[in-house]
């Protein structure tokens, strides 16, 4: 078994164990299985890092065995640059995760930690399929322990939302699977993705491609205007899915298209890169002045994720290697802000249970610690220098400036969008004098949480200041794919 | 015409037929409430009959019996094997809900399934119309006799008569139609019928007009739209041990009466029935998954369900003909055989968990009924979730593997129109995917309205727990069944 197996089955193998620890009584054990079995996950996805070759665009750490022979399906796993870190990003979130929901979940702990464990070897599994049936398994499967902890542990209008995402994704994806089929017709009876980017298609076949896998990744992105499921399932959603959600659901649909629709799809991407640089435009600057007017915080960090979400295929379909290997960085820099976010509006929650941002004010004054940390997140969420978010949206516009002025100008507006509503929030919720009982009984943050925040902080902060890791494991991927994207299959 | 293989074919039907007349002997003395010898000696029969029928289909022979009545291949076996498995699955789960239910005592519920197996048994070796008629016919007097046994029940007795009559009247279709091809041909042997169509000297006309009510007798006991209507009330109306029993079985005898006659007799004619097919498919997908959306009650969404899977099967057959390849058409029955077969173990869970909640005097059918039903039991919750997202065809799970390689069958012959069905079809799993999920959405959102743990005997635990994890294998691990659907269909086309 691979290192890539281990990553992804160990994590399913201990959720399932957790599945049969039904009893109440057990609640602490499971916490800690849950806690032990998130940290081991997260630990052998670490020598991959150290073995990962840097310098070359080749699928590493590959597993090909035959699975399903009949239609030529194969378990055939791999990760290159592209793929690499959401690897170790999915396994990193989950241990958080797992913490944040410790004493917070008291109902069905089992199912909820079980839930979330699985969801965590699923969606490794999505980055590493190199096979499309494989992906298709992985990125669909991953909506029923979605839909599980949205509707089982969410919000009074929890069972709205979650057929909402349920809905939604399947639709797309399902158009998605019709591509995918087609393709195998196409390469005489291959699934294998290395050999769809190889192959011809004409430019009729491409567009029709196109649009089936635009479905399917735009909403998962989401990318405006099929962006309206993602606010409802976020204020809904426990604390720990929407975490998880900002931080890794979202970045299957832009992994998508750097898989799938640039590759194989090199014409038609070009021809339609107008469409997808004005949808994310828009996502970027409407959806950015609808954050500004949000009253529910979780709102708002959703449709700020909407914006942030927009500067990720802003960059992919400017085509150079600013822009990719920006959106890139982007992705793995808002897994870690935007899970902060959430996590952080999670701990208001927990004490005051209400997401409202006029039932805070002058929090600073009661949980000095944690107010802290908030200003951290909030200032990488503006692309603050220094912070992780900053790095990816400054090489996307620089990358956007290159490819058009305006367009780079465009973009830029987003910093003083994200900026304004961040910092508005930050200011009604943290500063200015205590308004109500409710914020004077609150109490700073625990240990666990410090804990949680800390590691989360570290992460942001490191980025910020040293992305070299970052970029330099990317950059052989991104060439490479630059390179693909630019050669015509046509005739 | 008796020859010296003739014996050998029939050998499973024969100790069916046997074991059926000595259990309806023996229930007579026994006057226990269970009716613990016919229950006992059934599951033997069962036992013994997926072990002969699973042995032959493993040695492979094309055997043919009676001067060609009858044929025992690979797929006979198989399906024999699948149906044999089914009923003593429907045994096992139904036992508790029939003794409780004082079905005429329960005997008759075993030794009329066993009658209606052996129908089912005589359809799918059928080489002969009059054969796929007969079996036909035995088997769906079974299941008239089965609708009724409780026969101071209302729905029950209206459910009874509802099938009686829409029953009837698609067996005279289909008889209408076998005898316009005979007719047509002179002959009822199904390769007879076959190398006659194949001439192309008899007049086209003729063998259409037959063909319509063939396919008419062949929708109808699919359930296809528009012959659905007795799918919903039989369902919801039958006793829920015997919808599952006429859920399960003959959906495989379907299945078999659809390649005997359509394919093995009828090939020559497929550009007709093919669209045919279509049209049905096109129907059955749209309304079995609007209608379900709508549904109340349990069983008869389960009901539209099936309406809506069998627009699915469809699809599968009649993509066969479409790529001109052997290859092709061995692809796109093979994976039809693989739907029917992975459905039926769908069918059989699904409805298990149906009869499980019910107790005496209190039929668990309404969809609010399972309301937190993850709370009372996580098991029984999490088996139920299984076949419902295996239906809506969600990965991991065998449903999915079922359209994927139906789809992929029906773009691999790379007809434009053939695309657009299958965009057609996915659209409107994704409308049954609303169905579905709302029944998952009662069982783990909603606070049950009672705490009372779920009691259930421990085979049945046990026998439910193999049912819904089978449907997580071989999502994961479809290979070796659809490796035996291929080697099967590959076999009979071969012949």
């Amino acid at each position: 078994m691979g290192w890539l197996s281990l990553a992804i089955w160990m994590p399913i193998a201990i959720g399932a164990l957790l599945l049969l620890l039904g009893r109440e009584s057990q609640v602490q054990l499971v916490r800690w299985i849950a806690l032990i079995g998130s940290l081991v996950s997260f630990l052998v996805t670490l020598p991959l890092y150290r073995g990962f070759r840097l310098g070359t665009p080749e699928m590493q750490f590959v597993e090909n065995h035959s699975w399903i022979a009949r239609f030529n399906v194969n378990y055939h796993l791999g990760v290159d640059g592209i793929s690499f870190w959401f690897v170790l990003l999915t396994a990193f979130m989950t241990v958080i995760v797992v913490i944040a929901g410790w004493q917070v979940i008291e109902r069905r702990v089992n199912q909820y930690m079980a839930a979330f464990l699985i969801l965590s070897g699923l969606m490794i599994g999505v980055f590493c399929a190199l096979d499309g049936v494989l992906f298709y398994v992985f990125f669909e499967a991953t909506l029923i322990p979605m839909y599980l902890i949205i509707g089982v542990w969410g919000g009074p209008n929890r069972i709205y939302a979650a057929f909402k995402f349920f809905l939604y994704t399947l639709l797309g994806s399902l158009l998605m699977l019709v591509a995918f089929i087609y393709l195998y017709a196409r390469a005489d009876g291959s699934f294998d993705i290395l050999t769809w980017h190889a192959l011809p298609l004409t430019g009729t076949e491409q567009t029709m491609l196109f649009f089936a896998m635009l479905a399917a990744f735009a909403v998962k992105v989401p990318m405006w205007p099929v962006h309206t499921w993602l606010p409802d399932v976020h204020v809904e959603a426990p604390t720990g899915g929407s975490a998880v959600l900002a931080a890794i659901m979202l970045k299957l649909g832009a992994y998508g298209f750097l898989r799938f629709s640039l590759p194989i799809l090199p014409d038609a991407s070009r021809e339609w890169a107008w469409l997808m640089v004005g949808l994310s435009l828009v996502a970027v600057i409407y959806v950015g002045l609808v954050a500004l007017v949000q009253q529910d915080m979780k709102k708002l960090v959703a449709y700020s994720s909407v914006a942030h979400m927009g500067f990720v295929t802003l960059g992919f379909f400017i085509f150079n290697d600013l822009g990719i290997s920006g959106g890139l960085v982007q992705m793995i820099a808002h897994g870690f802000v935007s899970g902060a976010m959430f996590l952080s509006i999670g701990v208001l929650y927990d004490r005051v249970h209400s997401r409202e941002i006029s039932a805070y004010g002058g929090v600073v004054s009661k949980m000095p610690r944690f107010t802290t940390f908030a200003l951290l997140f909030a200032m990488a969420n503006c692309g603050l220098p220094g912070t992780a978010g900053f790095v990816g949206e400054w090489m996307v516009i620089l990358g956007a400036v290159k490819f058009n002025f305006w367009i780079g100008l465009l973009a830029a507006t987003a910093l003083i969008l994200g900026a304004s509503y961040t910092l508005w929030m930050f200011k009604r919720v943290y500063f200015g004098p205590v308004t109500n009982d409710n914020v004077r009984k609150l109490k700073d943050i625990n240990a666990r949480e410090f804990f949680m925040l800390s590691v989360l902080a570290v992460a942001v902060l490191w980025m910020g200041i040293y992305p070299k890791p970052f970029t330099d494991v990317m950059q052989a991927s991104v060439d490479n794919l630059i390179k693909q994207v630019a050669v015509s299959k046509l005739n | 015409m008796i020859d010296k293989f003739s014996w050998v074919a029939i050998y499973p039907e024969v100790v069916l037929l046997v074991m059926a007349c000595a259990i309806a002997l023996l229930d007579l003395f026994d006057r226990s409430r269970g009716r613990i010898v016919a229950y006992v000696l059934s599951l033997l029969t069962l036992v013994v009959l997926i072990a002969l029928t699973g042995m032959n289909a493993a040695a492979g022979q094309t055997i043919y019996g009676f001067g060609g009545l009858v044929v025992s291949d690979q797929m006979a076996n198989w399906l024999k094997c699948f149906s044999a498995v089914a009923v003593a699955v429907a045994f096992v789960y139904g036992r508790t809900y029939v003794g409780l239910r004082g079905m005429l005592r329960g005997g008759e519920w075993y030794v009329l399934s066993l009658f209606s197996l052996f129908g089912v048994f005589v359809m799918i070796s059928a080489n002969n119309f009059l054969l796929i008629y007969l079996g036909l016919e035995c088997m769906t007097l079974a299941g008239y006799a089965m609708v009724a046994l409780r026969r101071d029940h209302v729905t029950s007795v209206e459910a009874a008569m509802k099938y009686f009559v829409l029953g009837a009247m698609a067996s005279g279709f289909l008889l209408y139609g076998l005898s316009m091809l005979y007719g047509a041909t002179g002959t009822l042997d199904i390769s007879a019928v076959f190398r006659a169509v194949a001439t192309g000297q008899i007049k086209h006309q003729v063998l259409v007009f037959g063909l319509v009510f063939v396919v008419a007798g062949v929708a109808f006991k699919f359930g296809a739209v528009p012959f659905h209507m007795w799918i919903p009330d039989v369902y919801q109306g039958a006793p829920t041990s015997v919808t599952l029993m006429i859920g399960a079985a003959p959906k495989l005898a379907a299945f078999a009466m659809a390649i005997r006659l359509l394919v093995e007799g009828l090939l020559p004619l497929a550009i007709d029935w093919q669209q045919m097919f279509g049209l049905l498919a096109i129907a059955s997908l749209l309304i079995g998954n609007l209608v379900a959306v709508a549904q109340a009650n349990l069983k008869r969404m389960l009901a539209y369900s099936t309406i809506g899977q069998v627009g699915f099967i469809f699809l599968g057959l009649m993509a066969g003909v479409s790529g001109g390849t052997a290859l092709g058409a061995a692809n796109a029955y093979s994976s039809a055989m693989f739907y029917v077969v992975t459905y039926v173990l769908t069918t059989l869970a699904s409805f298990g968990i149906i009869l499980l909640l019910s107790r005496e005097g209190f039929e668990s059918e309404e969809i609010s009924d399972l309301a937190g039903l993850n709370q009372r039991s996580p098991l029984f919750a999490a088996i139920m979730a299984v076949c419902l997202f295996s239906l809506a065809g969600i990965p991991p799970l065998v449903g999915f593997q079922a359209k994927l390689s139906v789809l992929q069958a029906l773009i691999s012959t790379g007809y434009v129109v053939h695309l657009g069905l299958a965009v057609f079809a996915v659209l409107m799993s994704l409308i049954g995917a609303f169905a579905y999920l709302r029944v998952v959405k009662v069982m783990y959102f909603d606070e049950p309205t009672t705490v009372a743990p779920i009691q259930a005997p421990w085979d049945m635990r046990a026998l439910l727990t193999v049912n819904g994890a089978m449907l997580l294998v071989l999502g994961i691990l479809p290979g070796a069944l659809m490796t035996l659907c291929a080697r099967a269909i590959v076999q009979m086309l071969g012949t």
